[in-house]
């Protein structure tokens, strides 16, 4: 599978060694729809590929958005891309967010650092209530106030959607909450058996939540976790991703805790 | 079906219709020490006389007294090579003012012939098409080979130490389909090969053969010669039920004999390269020094590197414990999840070329006792 040519529409700087990329198919205005929690495989020119969840809104249908974090090699060459640069992308891959869970249901959307990314997805296809969410409430713990991805819109969305935000380390501005997001999660007030969990963050800060969403009643079927693992095909080929008997590329990145509980408490897997 | 015995001396006119139909011809020839799969022109290519001494990390060729062409078990190399190729171009790409343009590689599929197919290896391809095939994503390499392929299957009639297959449930009789299947006999008044099609193919090869409907006796011959490396296993070290190692594996990711096996394993991966159905790859990508041309190439990959498991942040699997529990736990328990079937066929080629000698049915037998305890 070779990948297809885009070019960078838009750069956006979030912090530093973080950015959003929007890009656009070269000679298509239509690109194939995406599920909120997918992955596209992007490729920088003679460096490589890396798997990159789809953080922008389903419903844009001409342009797909990407926050990266600058980290190996591959990340590293697609922050030193401008606009109008070209770039590979192999995708949408991977099974999202079961968003046809949420009707008449409580939605906690749990995220740690740039595990955001591929919940703004969500954020957005809830957001226009056609999927009968009774109540959609955000917690989001990110290291420092500088490094709260989307803020501007979170700010704008807060009429319409419960946000609980947490740093790790405050600054002199910052005058709301500090601490690990398990906190505000423990004392919140939500109905267990009403209510449906989506996480994405780092393995332990999931692992906490979890901890804490059980205890607030809530069944592990009713949990759901977008797993990060080496991914090279995306097709379930290669054999990377292999976590216990799920290949994460395709039987993932989203799985319902109680389907993986045995594989997620298992170290170095 | 229908059973034929062909002449030891008429097999290369086997080997030589089947060139003639346009294959290439890939079977076991003798190098640097060892049987390895590679191009064969006639019958005098083969390994006559020759057999395999396998034990724990170890491969050593002896002489066989009488003449047989299929008289050894198992060479280092699988036919995985010439379905999954080692190493692979995918595609190239060139960038210039105008953007980059990429260009998938067009490899040329030959129509390949495998001549002396073991049955466990039989059981090693059908699971590699489970994986490559059979699922919404496939292996168009994979694909493009591995559908013209003629399977020219032989029955084991000799046993390494090391061969497991009878405790796999693959071998040593060939079950699945070959379009031809053979059986060497030999004894003091004959050296001849039972021969039989699978398919239409098979069929049409047959009937250029100089071949004549088997005797009685020859087919006893040829049972009593596939026992007889039933026995061998059965006698050895590494007879054991398989039924139920996937629960085992899944009840002891725990298991102090992960330990252990990190105190000996190298994770040097000679055991997934060997294995006929480890199938992990990973893509290298590259660009000349303009570094206006790129490539990406594919090529096989192990679970015992570094690299393997790596995600920000540094490696998943980051000692030799997880990744041999790993590469154990996917071949005999998670594989069973994923494809239907374990991912083991007891060739026992991971036993002799571990340059430490683990041995996997030994370490299943350890995680047993371990449990026990």
């Amino acid at each position: 599978m070779i990948p297809a040519l885009f070019r960078i529409d838009e750069r956006k700087e979030e912090f530093s060694g973080t950015f959003t990329l929007g890009i656009r198919r070269e000679g298509e205005s239509a690109l194939p729809r995406f599920k909120p929690g997918q992955f596209n495989m992007l490729y920088a020119f003679g460096t490589g590929e890396v798997a990159i969840s789809l953080s922008g809104s389903p419903a844009d249908t001409g342009v797909y958005q990407h926050t990266i974090r600058s980290q190996g090699l591959a990340t590293q060459a697609l922050a030193r891309l401008q606009k109008g640069d070209a770039i590979g992308v192999r995708g949408p891959f991977g099974c999202g967010w079961p968003i046809d869970t949420v009707a008449g249901r409580e939605v906690l959307i749990i995220a740690g650092g740039v595990g955001m990314a591929p919940l703004r997805p969500l954020l957005y296809s809830l957001r226009d209530k056609a999927h009968g969410a009774a109540r959609v409430r955000l917690f989001y713990g990110a290291r420092h106030p500088d490094e709260i991805l989307y803020r501007s819109e979170l700010e704008r969305w807060a009429d319409s959607l419960d946000i609980t935000l947490t740093v790790d380390q405050g600054d002199s501005t910052w005058r709301g909450r500090v601490g690990v997001i398990t906190q505000p999660l423990e004392t919140a007030d939500i109905n267990g058996g009403k209510a449906v969990a989506f996480l994405c963050g780092p393995e332990v800060m999931m692992r906490f939540c979890i901890q804490t969403l059980l205890t607030k009643g809530l069944s592990e079927s009713d949990i759901y976790l977008s797993m990060e693992r080496n991914m090279k095909c995306a097709t379930g080929l290669c054999g990377h991703c292999q976590w216990g008997p799920n290949f994460v590329c395709k039987d993932g990145p989203v799985f319902s805790y109680g389907s993986v509980r045995s594989w997620f408490n298992l170290r170095a897997l | 079906m229908q059973r034929f015995q062909l002449k030891a001396e008429d097999l290369d006119v086997l080997i030589q219709v089947i060139r003639a139909q346009g294959h290439q011809l890939v079977g076991p020839v003798i190098r640097d020490g060892a049987i390895v799969y590679d191009d064969i022109q006639s019958a005098s290519d083969l390994p006559r006389g020759w057999k395999d001494e396998q034990e724990k990390g170890q491969y050593r060729l002896k002489r066989r007294d009488d003449g047989a062409y299929f008289g050894y078990a198992m060479g280092p190399q699988s036919w995985k090579k010439f379905l999954q190729l080692p190493r692979r171009k995918v595609w190239q790409a060139r960038k210039d003012s105008s953007g980059i343009q990429i260009v998938a590689i067009e490899e040329p599929a030959p129509s390949l012939a495998f001549l002396g197919v073991r049955s466990c290896e039989l059981h090693a391809i059908a699971i590699q098409d489970r994986v490559f095939l059979g699922d919404h994503y496939t292996n168009d390499s994979y694909a493009k080979r591995r559908e013209p392929l003629l399977l020219i299957a032989v029955n084991c009639i000799y046993a390494a130490n090391t061969c497991f297959c009878t405790s796999m449930n693959t071998g040593p009789e060939v079950t699945l389909p070959a379009d031809l299947t053979m059986t060497e006999v030999i004894d003091v008044e004959r050296h001849l090969f039972l021969i039989s099609a699978g398919s239409e193919r098979g069929q049409g090869i047959l009937q250029q053969l100089p071949v004549q409907p088997a005797e009685v006796e020859v087919k006893k011959l040829a049972e009593r010669a596939v026992q007889s490396a039933v026995s061998q296993m059965a006698q050895g070290v590494r007879s054991f039920d398989s039924s139920d190692v996937k629960e085992l594996l899944y009840r002891n990711y725990e298991s102090q004999a992960w330990d252990k096996l990190a105190d000996r394993c190298l994770s040097c991966a000679n055991c997934t390269m060997a294995c006929p159905t480890c199938f992990c790859s990973t893509v290298e990508d590259t660009t000349d020094l303009s570094g206006d041309n790129a490539e990406r190439w594919e090529r096989w990959d192990s679970c015992f590197t570094g690299e393997f498991s790596y995600i920000s942040g540094g490696a998943v699997r980051a000692d030799t414990r997880s990744r041999y529990r790993q590469w154990m736990t996917h071949k005999l328990a998670t594989w069973h999840d994923q494809f239907g079937t374990s991912g083991c066929v007891g060739c026992g080629r991971c036993i002799a070329w571990c340059p430490v000698g683990i041995d996997l049915t030994e370490e299943l037998q350890r995680i047993r006792e371990l449990e026990k305890e």
